[in-house]
């Protein structure tokens, strides 16, 4: 079997933004003293004159983001998801989303996975903020192809975009060569009866082993990647929890606020469904290696067939 | 300027005072005291200073300007209105529902209002990228914006003038309103921002102090502002809060509260009085 490529979607995004930047004058990019761990380093070395450095300073970087978009920029700004989302939300929801404007506030380093610097760095919150602010668009990609297609996705949209990207390197499993993106559109993996495994970000490949696992046990799981969580693609997650009666939702989120609440709301008002939720328990992080912290906080394959398991029996 | 081209702004500042009592008087709400404070300025920005088109309000090469201090949106609706971007009526729909004159300002909804504001600190960080991205664009306008002196209390305005002045954002200019009052009291007792021409200055600006209500101050403060180079500007104006209104001035009471019925007679009429001597 070949090797797996492992990359981080934080990639991706530095990569797509220089291939944006080719082709389109009016994007820019602001960053915080963040430049080379969010790779938008990798636009300022091809743009110079159009990547901005705000310094350590979330809330004016964001508000400078929109007086570019009220200028007619699209433009991108970046930060940890902590800050970016955290700090800086009613910047993002006053200055930007309230007056609907063209920023693209695209987080690196969401969720448990950021590591050892440990729960003050490890935003499983974002979704919630950027989630509750009317117009916004919510997006977590799985993997680089798809960050790099949502990324190109959330420049042609026009109004807010909040990403949310990986700082750990994850495996690589769509083909770039067929990969096709549209914004609110969900993704069926693997087509199943037994149970419907819901998942974005680096869970999504967790989904997919433990559907594997699952199948040699007798149970047949649907994964399907919801890459965008706001809007939700409610056709495709009603669709899943008719044929499959059961759903388990996986997300590098909090419980609360999150994908899993999404799909509870729908399912609750329009088809109810079972539902058992996979995320952080409603707890902070702690400093480990990011693999051994994933398992740690059950945001694994092994997890998700445990649950998937106890769930049909 | 000419004696005339004063008394004609002393003249207008009347009227757009007279919108501001108009529109708070019927909203039974807002915030006319910061308004008042900053009637001279809005004028002077309206009449004299903005390259502004009231039938084009979107022209790409338009002076922008952003109210950091949005709740004094009852003085920039009645400048707006004076200078023709919407009728004067329309001031009487403020702050109700469907109006396009929201509490605070609204970009999509009021022609003339280049950023929807009203949390504080944040215009003026969106008026310093606005102002970076002109440059970018090699767009010749300018940028404004105007913040309250209780607001620079707020650690983001200062984030954006360190932004401004490391950008040398020599196409910004930074106005605040010192009437010396916020909601709570004094600002030199809430929390001082004292002393703020020396704070500006060592953050990096090009500075003058005005009287804020002396129109050809403020015409000196503005050429001066246009002909510095290679930083930004800001022009420190002291200011009365409630400034045209005998039992508004220098009252805190008067920051967000509107006249009732028998006070909006009292304040039209000095207001009527001022004017005529004007015309007299």
């Amino acid at each position: 079997m070949a090797e797996v490529k492992k990359i981080a979607t934080r990639e991706g995004y530095g990569q797509a933004l220089v291939e944006l930047g080719k082709e389109h004058d009016n994007l820019v990019v602001f960053d915080a003293d963040l430049a080379g761990s969010t790779k938008t380093g990798m636009f300022k070395k091809a743009f110079p004159e159009r990547h901005f450095n705000a310094g350590i300073a979330e809330a004016d970087m964001i508000c400078a983001a929109a007086g570019a978009a009220a200028m007619g920029m699209v433009a991108f700004a970046s930060s940890f998801a902590m800050f970016a989302a955290g700090r800086a939300f009613e910047q993002v929801r006053n200055s930007v989303g309230y007056p609907h404007l063209n920023v693209k506030v695209a987080a690196t380093h969401g969720g448990i996975s950021v590591g050892e610097d440990g729960a003050s760095h490890q935003c499983c919150e974002d979704f919630a903020l950027m989630r509750s602010i009317p117009g916004m668009v919510v997006m977590s990609p799985s993997d680089n192809v798809e960050a790099i297609a949502a990324v190109k996705a959330a420049y042609e949209h026009d109004g807010p975009v909040y990403l949310r990207f990986g700082r750990l390197a994850v495996p690589v499993f769509h083909d770039e060569k067929t990969f096709k993106f549209q914004i609110g559109k969900g993704e069926i993996l693997r087509d199943g009866t037994d149970v419907a495994i819901i998942a974005n970000g680096l869970m999504v490949n967790e989904a997919v082993m433990a559907a594997e696992t699952l199948a040699a046990k007798g149970i047949n799981a649907m994964v399907v990647n919801i890459c965008t969580i706001k809007p939700l693609d409610e056709e495709i997650v009603l669709e899943a929890a008719k044929k499959c009666g059961k759903v388990i939702t996986c997300e590098e989120h909090s419980i609360i606020g999150g994908l899993g609440e999404a799909v509870c709301s729908l399912l609750s008002e329009k088809l109810p469904t079972p539902v058992r939720r996979i995320g952080v328990n409603d707890v902070f992080g702690c400093s480990g290696p990011a693999q051994e912290l994933l398992k740690y906080y059950g945001l694994s394959a092994e997890h998700i067939v445990e649950v998937a398991e106890d769930f049909c029996k | 300027m000419t004696s005339i081209e004063l008394k004609q702004l002393q003249k207008t500042a009347c009227h757009v005072r007279m919108g501001i009592i108009e529109s708070t008087h019927s909203a039974k709400c807002g915030h006319p005291g910061g308004s008042l404070s900053a009637t001279e300025l809005f004028t002077y920005l309206y009449f004299k200073e903005l390259n502004v088109d009231p039938a084009n309000p979107k022209m790409e090469q338009r002076d922008r300007f952003v109210l950091s201090k949005g709740h004094t949106a009852p003085g920039l609706y009645s400048a707006l209105a004076e200078r023709g971007f919407f009728p004067v009526e329309d001031l009487k729909t403020l702050r109700k529902i469907d109006s396009y004159l929201q509490g605070h300002p609204n970009m999509n909804t009021v022609p003339g209002v280049d950023m929807s504001t009203g949390s504080l600190g944040q215009g003026v960080s969106v008026a310093a990228g606005m102002a970076l991205t002109a440059k970018l664009q090699k767009n010749p306008c300018r940028v404004y914006t105007l913040l309250g002196d209780g607001e620079i209390q707020e650690g983001q305005v200062w984030e954006a003038c360190m932004f401004a002045s490391h950008y040398k954002l020599d196409n910004l200019c930074v106005i605040i309103d010192n009437n010396g009052l916020q909601i709570d009291g004094r600002i030199a007792d809430v929390m001082s921002p004292y002393p703020i021409v020396d704070k500006l200055e060592a953050f990096g600006f090009a500075v003058a102090a005005v009287d804020g209500q002396n129109f050809n101050e403020l015409e000196a403060a503005f050429a001066q502002a246009r002909a510095t180079k290679g930083k930004p500007f800001a022009i420190v104006m002291k200011t009365t809060k409630g400034k045209g209104v005998s039992f508004m001035e220098d009252q805190a009471g008067w920051h967000g509260k509107a006249p009732n019925d028998a006070e909006y007679e009292i304040a039209m009429a000095e207001l009527k009085a001022a004017l005529a001597e004007l015309e007299a």
